[in-house]
């Protein structure tokens, strides 16, 4: 089964201090024949991977999407439907980062049919903000919020970081209640982590970057569970919070082990049992798909064993966990069959618990699911 | 090739080494004379091209002799054959520089224009008088705005008593004087002697094991002449062989026909065992052997000791084939086998001095593949128990309990450190600090000055260079040699994680700065060891007496960040990752410690 699209625009108009995204400074970008090219790539990838179902999710992602001009961007979202067959009621998000999009380009993606918005505020403090070096201010996150609901969008995600180099709780508790104060449906918030090839992790390694403890981030965490809680989000997976139905259907595929096309620059597809991954360097991208080849950097069929890993391991970061029915009708034996020992070490280890119908992950192992997941890969030797 | 040809080419051969301190320009000299007479094309040609290990490009500096083959049209109109091998400058690799003069007629001393004598310098100029070789002086890196070829020129009459007027002054990175260094080369540079018709002579000056080619050894013809399916025998062990194929390296190797009198070259007979060629031995032929063999080697004793664990259990005996073959070409390196609580089995390996220890460690982990874990080094203590006994230990955790021990001796070196005049004062209050006595200063000219102190040699093992190094900004150079053992107050002091004594991390170390070393130890490991599932005390202490801890907190947190366009390899990925992490780490007790940690105790600098 595979209904799922997920589009990326690799254009961001200032570079935070955390990412390694694939994404590129948007300045002097050949970003219309970027479009052409995604635009290509559709067309062959339907061509070669034909569609097993309509269309039910598509997440246009970066990069900053709405960096893009409002005709480019329509260009790019009208495409969608000429070249894959959507489902009546299609889960459309597109991410925004707060101050790049206004009324006119809310109302041209909601006419293309966007539905869901993930607006990336990442925080609410002003010194943050610039610490991480993103460019907007955190009024700019209520402004989009407003237009965007008053374009009729209504479905929106904000997306939250904690962990920040000098965060303080009161710092992170305001920006929780700044954005549960807002009309919104869903959060989604990460912690921080240092990846090479970024900023940060210069300035880590140069000894110029305070980090908070493990304890902070841990407390911050538990303070978000129960204030989200209290908020009338529903935590249904480790870092994401949904008010009543308002899940990502989106996500819920990658979580869930589903297959999904994957366009654009360093995008990354799951078609026919093959985990492809797209080269990332634009140059390299669009040379492929100008000669008409689908721009794959590299094609890994995931082995049966594999799969078992992976649906343990996305599955365990959902509140409901791994269902045992699933599981055996996928993999014909049970999970203690197919993990020996694992389950029960976890359950002892007070990580991991058991209903008649599934496994999931106890308050104490969501902290420190690494670990947990770390035991269900098979040993590699 | 006629017994008239023989002699007329041995009168056309030139053997010579570079010696020089570290870094003074010797592998870039060797770069110039070979683009000078090789065939190399400029597109062979690499920096620092006879540095053929990854890690002697990596690090800039030669760790192994190298000898290649080449051929020089001098100014009287005839080709020479040149066999020139470039040596490393660290004292660490000593070894390898006086393996490489026995098998010269002579030596390019090279002095760097801007640091003139150093240390090393001197000791390779003493090597070579040793080896009866004529030296040739040659001033290089004159294109620095800080030489002062003058003032070097004038250090080398007034320290080494070589005629000022015969130094070269040149730039090996600039390719000044290169034609001149060639002439002396061939003017000055006795031709070999030995009779090419005596039966054969020749002395291996090192060797290396290659898998499908079994032991190749790099010889020196003194007498006679060798030639492929000749039987030959080793005259330390008489074992004989047949040999296969015979060549030079140029640097790549070539065959030849025949190696005779002044070649210097390799040799491969199927030798399969690597016991079986010591270097410093004598090969002649099995039916004609020669009378006597060549002197050999003075074997040197290694003086830093530690212990080398396979990280995975399963490779002890990889290991070991790995040791064994590194012995082959690197004779000063011991080993035998032990055993620890903590770590299982591995070996106790003695070695030149730290960066030897360093470069040996590395290289089994590159070229062998098998992760190491390497513990703190240690030098030979000399314990006299209370009943009268005397032992020797090189591992800390050998010592006897306390009550047992009536006094305890420790290695001494004589230290002597070469610094300009403003240093002076930094490099004897280290001394002192290192427990150092003070024997002699002198002034070398009106700017040098050579400080010599008598100080353990456990001092120098744990940070002495790299403190002298910062404190002198690189400017000092030092040199040592052992000169026996004096009573210290030397006791053992143990390290607890968890409450669980670990045998590997015990080190021996002076009572009075044992508080000290005790707490940057156990801040040290705490910052090491990654968190675990629950809190880990860290504890050092002398005899049943804590006298340092710290506490590693229990792991709060480790969940995977943003799940980004549907990337699961990467999760997969830094999972993967993070089991592969564990597995390098060994459980010690039930607290997973990193390679690291078991070095940790020696790398510490207190001006930290
Ligand atoms: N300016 C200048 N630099 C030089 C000259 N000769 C060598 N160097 C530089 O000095 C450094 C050391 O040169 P090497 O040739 O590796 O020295 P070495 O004596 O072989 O060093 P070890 O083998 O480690 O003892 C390198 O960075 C060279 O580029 C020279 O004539 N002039
Ligand atoms: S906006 Fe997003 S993709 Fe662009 S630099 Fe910031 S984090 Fe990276
Ligand atoms: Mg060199």
């Amino acid at each position: 089964m595979r209904k799922s699209i997920y589009i990326h625009v690799p254009f961001c108009e200032q570079i935070c201090h955390y990412c390694d995204f694939n994404k590129f400074f948007l300045e002097n970008q050949p970003v219309d024949e970027y479009i052409d090219l995604t635009i290509e790539e559709m067309k062959h990838t339907v061509k070669k991977y034909p569609q097993t179902n309509a269309v039910e999710t598509i997440y246009v992602g970066g990069g900053t999407p709405t960096s893009l001009t409002t005709e480019q961007l329509q260009r790019l979202l009208e495409a969608v439907p000429k070249h894959f067959d959507l489902a009546e009621d299609v889960e459309w998000t597109v991410e925004v980062n707060p101050g790049s999009a206004g009324t006119e380009k809310f109302a041209m993606m909601r006419k293309a049919g966007v539905n869901r918005l993930s607006i990336g505020a990442q925080t609410f403090d002003p010194e943050l903000l610039k610490a991480i070096n993103r460019d907007h201010k955190p009024e700019q996150v209520e402004e989009t919020v407003r237009l965007a609901l008053e374009a009729g969008i209504q479905n929106l995600s904000v997306d939250l970081m904690f962990g920040l180099p000098d965060h303080t709780m009161e710092q992170w508790k305001n920006t929780l209640r700044r954005a549960v104060s807002l009309p919104i449906t869903h959060i989604s918030a990460y912690s921080l982590k240092i990846e090479p090839k970024t900023v940060f992790y210069q300035m880590m390694n140069k000894g110029k970057l305070k980090l908070p403890e493990q304890e902070l981030e841990a407390e911050m965490y538990a303070f978000m569970l129960k204030f989200l809680k209290e908020s009338g989000f529903d935590a249904y997976e480790i870092s994401n919070f949904a008010r009543g139905e308002a899940l990502s259907r989106h996500n819920l595929a990658y979580w869930n082990n589903d297959e999904y096309y994957g366009i654009g620059a360093g995008a990354h597809s799951y078609v026919e049992g093959l985990r492809i991954r797209n080269h990332g360097p634009l140059p390299k991208y669009m040379k492929s798909v100008r000669e008409k080849k689908l721009p794959y950097l590299e094609i890994h069929e995931v082995t049966f064993s594999e799969k078992m890993e992976e649906e343990m391991f996305m599955g365990l970061r959902k509140r409901l966990g791994v269902s045992k029915e699933r599981f055996e009708a996928r993999y014909g034996q049970t999970v203690q069959k197919a993990f020996p020992g694992v389950t029960e070490d976890l359950k002892k280890a007070g990580w991991l618990c058991e209903t008649p119908e599934r496994f999931m992950l106890t308050e104490e192992g969501i902290l420190l699911g690494n670990e947990v997941f770390e035991k269900f890969l098979f040993a590699s030797d | 090739m006629k017994p008239e040809d023989r002699i007329n080419r041995r009168d056309r051969i030139r053997n010579f080494s570079i010696i020089a301190h570290i870094d003074h320009g010797k592998s870039t000299l060797a770069d110039r004379i070979l683009e000078k007479t090789s065939a190399l094309t400029s597109r062979e040609m690499q920096d620092q091209m006879l540095d053929a290990m990854d890690l002697e490009r990596e690090r800039g500096i030669t760790i192994k002799l190298n000898a290649v083959q080449l051929l020089y049209k001098a100014e009287d109109g005839k080709e020479y054959i040149f066999h020139l091998i470039d040596t490393p400058g660290h004292v660490d690799f000593a070894y390898e520089v006086s393996r490489s003069l026995a098998a010269c007629e002579g030596a390019l001393l090279i002095v760097d224009a801007a640091q003139g004598i150093e240390a090393q310098t001197l000791a390779n100029v003493y090597l070579a008088l040793d080896n009866d070789l004529e030296i040739l002086p040659v001033i290089n890196k004159i294109d620095l705005p800080s030489a002062e070829p003058d003032r070097v020129r004038k250090e080398v009459e007034d320290v080494i008593g070589l005629p000022g007027e015969d130094c070269i002054p040149a730039s090996a990175k600039a390719g000044i004087g290169i034609d001149e260094i060639l002439e002396a080369v061939v003017k000055k540079v006795p031709a070999p002697s030995g009779d090419p018709e005596a039966p054969l002579k020749a002395m291996i000056f090192d060797s290396l094991y290659d898998p499908y080619r079994g032991v190749i050894v790099y010889i020196r013809i003194m007498e006679g002449t060798v030639k492929p399916g000749e039987k030959i025998k080793m005259m330390a062990n008489d074992k004989q062989f047949e040999v296969q194929e015979i060549g030079v390296f140029t640097p790549k190797p070539v065959p030849k026909e025949e190696l005779t009198v002044g070649d210097v070259g390799y040799m491969i007979a199927s030798i399969k065992n690597v016991g079986d060629s010591q270097v410093g031995d004598t090969v002649t032929h099995a039916a004609k052997p020669t009378a006597e063999p060549m002197p050999g080697y003075r074997k040197l004793n290694p003086m830093v000791f530690c212990g080398l664990y396979p990280v995975d259990t399963n490779n002890y005996t990889d290991l070991r084939e790995a040791l064994e073959k590194l012995e082959l070409n690197d004779s000063s390196l011991q080993f035998e086998a032990e055993t620890s609580q903590a770590l299982g089995f591995g070996f106790r390996c003695g070695f030149l001095g730290l960066l030897h220890m360093e470069i040996i460690q590395e290289r089994i982990e590159r070229e062998f593949g098998i992760d190491l874990i390497t513990t703190a080094p240690s030098v030979i203590y000399e314990v006299t128990k209370t009943d009268g006994e005397v032992i020797e230990i090189d591992n800390p955790s050998e010592m006897p309990d306390a009550q047992q021990v009536d006094h305890v001796r420790e290695p001494y070196v004589k230290a002597e450190v070469m610094v300009p005049n403003e240093y002076v004062g930094p490099v004897m209050e280290l001394c002192q600090r290192k427990r150092g006595d003070y024997l002699d200063m002198k002034y070398l000219d009106e700017n040098r000055v050579n400080i010599v102190y008598e100080i353990p040699l456990s001092e120098i093992v744990y940070d002495f260079f790299d403190a002298l190094k910062s404190n002198t900004k690189g400017y000092a150079s030092f040199d040592y040699e052992l000169i026996g053992y004096k009573e210290s107050n030397l006791v053992k002091m143990d390290i607890l994680l968890n409450g669980e004594k670990v045998d590997a991390l015990s080190i021996i170390v002076h009572r009075d700065s044992a508080y000290d070393r005790g707490k940057i130890i156990a801040e040290k490991l705490k910052n090491l060891i990654p968190r675990q599932q629950f809190e880990v005390p860290v504890q050092a202490s002398i005899g049943q007496k804590i006298i340092a801890r710290s506490t590693i907190k229990a792991m709060r947190k480790n969940v995977l960040a943003k799940c980004y366009g549907g990337d699961i390899s990467r999760k997969r990925k830094l999972l993967e990752k993070q089991k592969e992490g564990k597995k390098r780490m060994k459980s010690v007790g039930n607290v997973e410690v990193p390679q690291e940690a078991f070095m940790s105790v020696l790398s510490m600098d207190e001006n930290k």
